[in-house]
């Protein structure tokens, strides 16, 4: 399941929530992102980031999350896939996304969790503009993420 | 055919969204880059670097090489940063 939306959520109930009733689930695995504090390399002494705001693209947003569901369904026996992305404004602190994988077996909702996280970031149309004392800046993306996603590219 | 800008695209040519008509021989989105940036100085300014920026069309990632029709839309955005981090 794919959720897209401004508002926050409560980890908790959703960990209990969404697989709860399928009883082939023997273990769930979740990753929840949050905002951090000095989100972008700020340069010694440069005002610090307050709060950024997430864009996103309404429509390829929903339709890349969904195509990197079916990829980590292809890919390992999963009962359950859970997608929470937030958009608009946040600040240091907040839930940002929650990615959740339930199977039989924990391996599977390891890897498949481990998997979604790193193909969204890559995948997903989602910007970060961070809104600084000084002014606002584009996050830019970090090759590390690229090379994080490369890697399960490499185990088809 | 519908164009639309995110991030410092949007703001380098001054807009989210527009609908385009260009001529038929532009075929690739490599051709519609280079017949875009005549549209203004911003549009110059924002499409001046390719490595810079990533396409998608009809809401699937695509490489410079990709057609494009009069029906299709384009979407012109830097490399994206979702997530946690």
């Amino acid at each position: 399941m794919i959720r897209v939306q401004a508002e926050d959520f409560d980890p908790g109930a959703e960990l209990a929530g969404f697989a709860a009733g399928n009883h082939k689930v023997g273990g769930i695995c979740m990753f929840l992102g949050l905002v951090r504090d000095f989100l972008g390399a700020v340069p010694d002494g440069a005002p610090p980031v307050t709060a950024m705001t997430l864009e996103h693209y309404p429509g390829m947003t929903e339709k890349q999350l969904a195509a990197i569901e079916a990829q980590a369904r292809a890919r390992w026996p999963l009962e359950e896939v859970l997608i929470i992305h937030r958009f608009g404004r946040l600040e240091a602190g907040d839930r940002i996304v929650l990615v959740a994988a339930a199977s039989a077996h924990r391996e599977a909702a390891f890897e498949a969790c481990h998997f979604l996280i790193d193909w969204l970031k890559t995948k997903a149309p989602f910007w970060k503009l961070e809104h600084a004392e000084g002014g606002d800046l584009w996050v830019e993306a970090k090759e590390s993420d690229d090379l994080a996603a490369e890697r399960w590219a490499k185990k088809t | 055919m519908k164009i639309l800008y995110f991030a410092w695209l949007k703001a380098k040519t001054g807009t989210a969204e527009e609908e385009v008509s260009p001529p038929a021989a532009i075929a690739t989105i490599a051709d519609l880059v280079e017949w875009l940036k005549g549209r203004s100085p911003g549009h110059a300014d924002a499409l001046s670097d390719l490595r810079l920026i990533r396409v998608a069309v009809n809401q699937d990632h695509v490489g410079l090489d990709h057609p494009v029709g009069p029906n299709d839309e384009v979407a012109f955005f830097p490399p994206v940063t979702g997530g946690g981090r």
